[in-house]
């Protein structure tokens, strides 16, 4: 199974954190502080997998793409592989772009929620789901119309600056 | 526009509500200011209003808020206290609202914790409501996937009752065929096997027959997710037919992956189905331009097929291709990882990839150089381990400081394994143990240390290289400010030391040991370096008065006594000392530096260096130094020795004794200790097992060792040179032992004297340290008594001391050494030879205890194995006869089976965890009743 999913800035800031087995809360931050170092020490232009048994117990491994000013890492048990978890983070990444029209750091600091929905709709519980990124993408903008239709009962405003600027 | 709303009203009201920031507000405000201080400050400011906010009444404050929280405790790691987070989120579970139940049910997946678990059955009755189908439309369908997503989160996968109540809202979905209900099927099955399976299992196996691909890619994951190790895959041999069908139809990478990892698994348990998929495989490794398909291909056939040779040469085809590719850094590094997967029947293909291996090692990549690394010490043999580990070092030489410590690492594990078996020329590896000590950024120090000094114990005929080597280590100054390796010299010191007779030049040696920047080293290897001196300058001295000896008896009669008299005593020495004439014979030919002048030059660079460690505040320092210095003072009168030769017969008679006699005690062999050496003690026949035991029972309980120390320590006193690897331990359990002697007093053996000496002795540096000072203290008392009154040197050499602590033990265990004798440090000789016979009566009933529970735990194991190939008979041979079972006829009577596997197995371990606590039992009992080893609780759990 996936056992979770990270994305971090190169300046070792978590942009989306999400773990599908238990991790004691207190513990996340050492984790992501774990996963920057290995990831950071490593040069361009090599291979895409890390052992991660010092960090997530063993047998665990750890695939990652770095674009831009992100580390995409998906952490992962010997019941993937390690090529198709690969291909799935160019999935979630192609995604993320397609939601996003050519995504940067800022689209993903802001959309908390987006890309929550957006990784749910690819993994569950760790299981992938949905390997498709336009039926990810179509999934996604159907939740968008559902709550958009439901939030229009809504009377207060969002928030203020929502107020302010209509 | 909006200022953050200070106000601090005490209620939420209206107004918080107008005035609320959203979660892109508290985004900016944490990034207005990027340092750490500011954040920090911006996140304590954040999390106050929400606690407030979250208690709002209305629903759009309170869910806003806990968005905010949300994302503070994710990104941010903001220590939320242990629940504020999960009441909220449970109470907007229930919202009709799409985006607030969306926020509430991302919160609760996100940070609900098992200590907060106990709101989490206040969210099952809103789970089983999302769950259940009654619309069709879209919002429901959506509902329903978050509930799900909540449901496999996880908390709830710590929370089996949660699992238990909605395990029957999960059917119809899997009968559906949703791979979100599949994948969640598969966390409620792990969190609660005993509830969950029965009811899940069943449809979650139709899936795999399902004709959406979908579903059946689901279902093959599911099925690989809960036959990965540590679960047992036997269970799952009925799904073959299904999963053959699979394998054989399925267009999808996805799907083929998982199936391959589940036969993977059930391909060893069931030799038949082995020989089934192996052509599948081997057409789809053929076939497919996937390479995650391909590798998975090859992993199936390197782990699973390893018997069909045509496949793993297909693979190792491939595996090959892998290797070649030059521009892909991933195929590359998966590649060795499938060479590694070889059995070791195939290690002439390994051998034929050496170049690529080999080359691999420089790689930039670290996944791949480890890989490569890992490869190249599998290939070692005993024909080769030259070439590779010369190969390794000189690599190691160039490679960044972390892989070079690898390398070494792995070379010296290598060429030690299982007592060098794979070394034929120890010259060769003592001079590879040196170049590896020198080079630059060895952090092995340890390792390479224990080698030293083990090849030294164990091999006799490596001594002479091993000395030389040792000798350029000891006297290359630009080591000794290296901490890394000061290990490695403090064994070379110790070697020399020890096998000073294969030594050429020992003025040099004194001079290496001696030099300035040894106040460099710490303090405890500065120890070992002076007992190094101490036993060359003993072994000197002793062939200058042999030599002495032999002159005078040609040239003058007046030390013929004295010739007589050395002669008897070496007469009756003979047999602890067998080295001693080949000693002579290696030195005679050598005059140099055993001539009175060299002793004499030796004598003073020793003064001048050590005696300023006599006040040095490290107690082994200290120690060693006063012993040192004590001895030298003795042998002042070996000046004399050559001018007065009519002088005091008894006097130099004397000093010769002393220098013999020291030489006596060094020269003794110390042997390699096995590590089964204790077990071979067998107990003397009238010593009645566990009688006794419970009278011991306080003082035991507090510090079982204690009794040992104690006699441990009184035979190093005496014996002070070969005891020196266990000094730091000593200095750690002697304050305990001397607090322990005072309250346990009766039990210990009259030592009344000694402590009275110690208490008079002036300058005793440390009084918490009392029981190690008071030996260095004794040994510098006794050097001064030997000073000023020679009639007692005799009862001196013999510590009359140490001997009323143990009496005649000391004698009988170094006898006792010889015989049984098979460890590094004599110490541990000692310590195991007595604790072998004193703790007897302690380790022997856990040793027949643990034989006793083992039985019965095969027994169980093999009687389990053997009802699991009913299973498996039954299933797969129903299966296996009518071939394609696409009619559900076959699956009903297949999954009944399988159910009854899993209860077999849920049945084995809870007669496994029988056994452990019958197990503590036994092992409590003992003690109290201790001759009936109780075998009764044991036989019952094993009928189970």
């Amino acid at each position: 199974m996936i056992q979770a999913v990270m994305v971090i800035s190169t300046q070792g800031k978590p942009r989306l954190l999400k773990f599908y087995n238990f991790q004691p809360p207190e513990k996340h931050q050492e984790l992501v502080r774990g996963v920057f170092q290995l990831l950071s020490a490593r040069p361009e232009n090599v291979s895409n997998f890390v052992e991660a048994d010092a960090i997530f117990g063993p047998g665990a491994k750890l695939v990652y793409k770095h674009l831009a000013t992100l580390y995409f890492v998906f952490i992962f048990d010997s019941s993937e592989n390690e090529l198709a978890m690969l291909d799935l983070v160019q999935v979630f990444v192609e995604t993320l772009d397609r939601c996003f029209k050519n995504v940067c750091e800022l689209d993903i600091v802001f959309n908390f929620n987006k890309l929550h929905t957006i990784l749910d709709e690819m993994i569950l519980g760790g299981q992938v789901i949905e390997t498709s990124s336009e039926q990810i993408v179509k999934s996604v903008e159907e939740i968008a119309r559902l709550e958009k239709q439901s939030s229009t009962a809504s009377i207060i405003p969002k928030s203020i600056s929502d107020r302010f600027s209509r | 526009m909006a200022s953050a709303p200070s106000a601090p009203a005490t209620a939420p009201s209206l107004l918080d509500t107008l005035f609320q920031l959203s979660l892109d507000d508290l985004v900016k405000s944490l990034r207005a200011d990027p340092s750490a201080a500011g954040e920090s400050a911006a996140i304590v400011r954040a999390l106050s209003v929400v606690h407030r906010e979250i208690r709002a009444p209305e629903a759009a404050t309170k869910a806003a808020a806990l968005q905010k929280l949300t994302y503070l405790s994710s990104l941010y790691f903001a220590p939320v206290a242990s629940h504020p987070l999960a009441f909220p989120a449970i109470e907007l579970l229930a919202s009709p609202h799409l985006p607030h139940k969306r926020l509430a049910y991302l919160a609760a997946s996100l940070s609900l914790h098992p200590s907060s678990l106990s709101l989490l059955p206040l969210a099952t009755h809103q789970l089983h409501k999302d769950l259940s189908p009654s619309t069709s439309s879209a919002v429901s369908h959506h509902v329903c996937a978050l509930a799900l997503h909540l449901l496999a989160s996880p908390a709830a996968a710590a929370a089996p009752d949660l699992a238990v109540h909605l395990a029957h809202d999960l059917v119809p979905h899997l009968s559906r065929g949703s791979p979100r209900a599949i994948a969640a099927a598969v966390r409620v099955m792990a969190a609660c096997p005993s509830g969950a399976v029965p009811l899940l299992f069943k449809p979650l196996a139709a899936c795999l027959a399902s004709p959406d691909p979908r579903a059946s890619t689901a279902a093959a994951a599911a099925f690989c997710e809960l036959s990965a190790p540590p679960a047992d895959p036997a269970p799952f041999l009925p799904l073959a037919p299904d999963l053959y069908n699979l394998l054989t139809t399925s267009r999808s990478n996805w799907a083929l992956i998982k199936v391959l990892k589940v036969f993977a698994r059930l391909a060893p348990l069931e030799s038949r189905l082995a020989a089934r998929i192996v052509d599948p495989v081997c057409q789809l490794l053929s076939s497919s331009s996937a390479m995650s398909l391909t590798i998975e291909c090859i992993h199936t056939v390197l782990t699973a097929l390893p018997a069909h040779a045509a496949a793993v040469a297909l693979a190792i085809g491939k595996v090959k291709e892998f290797l070649g590719s030059s521009d892909d850094p991933n195929l590359r590094y998966l590649g060795l990882l499938a060479l590694g997967m070889l059995s070791p029947a195939y290690v002439s293909t390994v051998n034929e990839s050496h170049d690529v291996i080999v080359l691999s090692l420089g790689d930039p990549d670290s996944n791949i150089r480890r890989e490569a690394l890992h490869l190249t010490m599998g290939m070692v043999d005993d024909n080769n381990v030259q070439d590779i580990a010369g190969m390794l070092a000189s690599h190691a030489a160039r490679s960044d400081p972390e892989f070079a410590n690898e390398i070494l690492g792995a070379v010296l594990a290598a060429c030690g394994r299982n007592v060098y078996e794979l070394v034929s020329d120890f010259d060769w590896y003592v001079l590879l143990l040196a170049d590896i000590a020198k080079s630059l950024h060895c952090a092995q120090g340890d390792e390479i240390g224990r080698q030293l000094v083990d090849v030294g114990l164990r091999v006799k005929d490596a001594r002479p290289e091993l000395v030389q080597s040792a000798r350029t280590l000891l006297i290359d100054p630009a080591l000794l400010g290296n901490q890394l390796i000061s290990p490695v010299l403090s064994s070379a010191a110790w070697v020399c030391g020890e096998y000073i007779n294969f030594v050429k030049d020992p003025v040099e040696l004194v001079e290496a040991l001696l030099q300035p920047r040894t106040g460099l080293l710490p303090m405890s290897v500065r120890a070992v370096y002076i007992q190094a001196v101490l036993k060359v300058i003993t072994f000197c001295c002793n062939l200058y008065c042999e030599r002495l000896n032999d002159s005078n008896k040609e040239l003058d009669l007046v030390f013929d006594e004295s010739a007589i008299d050395q002669t008897a005593v070496r007469s009756s020495e003979t047999e602890i000392r067998p080295g001693e004439d080949e000693i002579l014979m290696a030195s005679t030919t050598e005059k140099d530096p055993f001539s009175q002048k060299s002793i004499v030059y030796m004598i003073s660079l020793i003064e001048a260096t050590i005696g300023p460690l006599v006040e040095c505040k490290e107690v082994e320092v200290l120690e060693r130094a006063h012993n040192l210095m004590g001895f030298l003072h003795l042998l002042r009168e070996i000046q004399e020795l050559k001018d007065m030769k009519v002088g005091d017969h008894t006097k130099h008679n004397r000093v010769k004794e002393l220098v013999k006699n020291m030489q006596t005690i060094f020269s003794q062999e110390l042997s390699p200790v096995s590590v089964n050496a204790l077990k071979k003690v067998s107990p003397p026949e009238d010593l009645v097992l566990n009688e006794n035991l419970a009278e011991l029972a306080d003082v035991v309980s507090e510090d079982d060792t204690t009794p040992s120390t104690s006699i441990f320590l009184s035979c190093r006193g005496s014996h002070s040179a070969e005891t020196e690897d266990e000094s730091a331990t000593s200095v750690g359990s002697s304050s305990l032992l001397s607090e322990h002697r005072k309250r346990h007093e009766i039990f210990y053996l009259p030592t009344g004297k000694a402590e009275e000496d110690a208490n008079n002795y002036p300058c005793a540096n440390d009084p918490l340290l009392s029981a190690d000072n008071r030996i260095a203290t004794e040994d510098k008392s006794e050097a001064v008594q030997l000073v000023s009154d020679w009639k007692k040197i005799k009862s001196t050499r013999s510590r009359p001391k140490v001997v009323k602590l143990d009496g005649e033990d000391f004698l009988s265990s170094m006898m006792a050494n010889a015989n049984i004798a098979k460890e590094n440090s004599l110490s541990c000789t000692v310590r195991g030879v007595l604790m072998g016979r004193d703790a007897k009566p302690l380790s022997s009933p856990k040793v027949s205890d643990r034989t006793t529970g083992g039985m019965p735990k095969n027994m169980d194991s093999g009687e389990s194995s053997s009802q699991r190939v009913e299973n498996i008979d039954d299933g797969i041979g129903s299966h296996s006869r009518t071939s394609k079972p696409q009619n559900n006829e076959k699956e009903k009577s297949a999954i009944p089976l399988e159910s009854d596997g899993k209860e077999a197995r849920k049945h084995r371990t809870s007669g496994r965890s029988g056994h452990r606590q019958g197990k503590q039992k036994n092992r409590e009992r003992p003690s109290t009743q201790p001759n009936v080893v109780p075998q009764a609780p044991l036989i019952q759990d094993f009928l189970l």
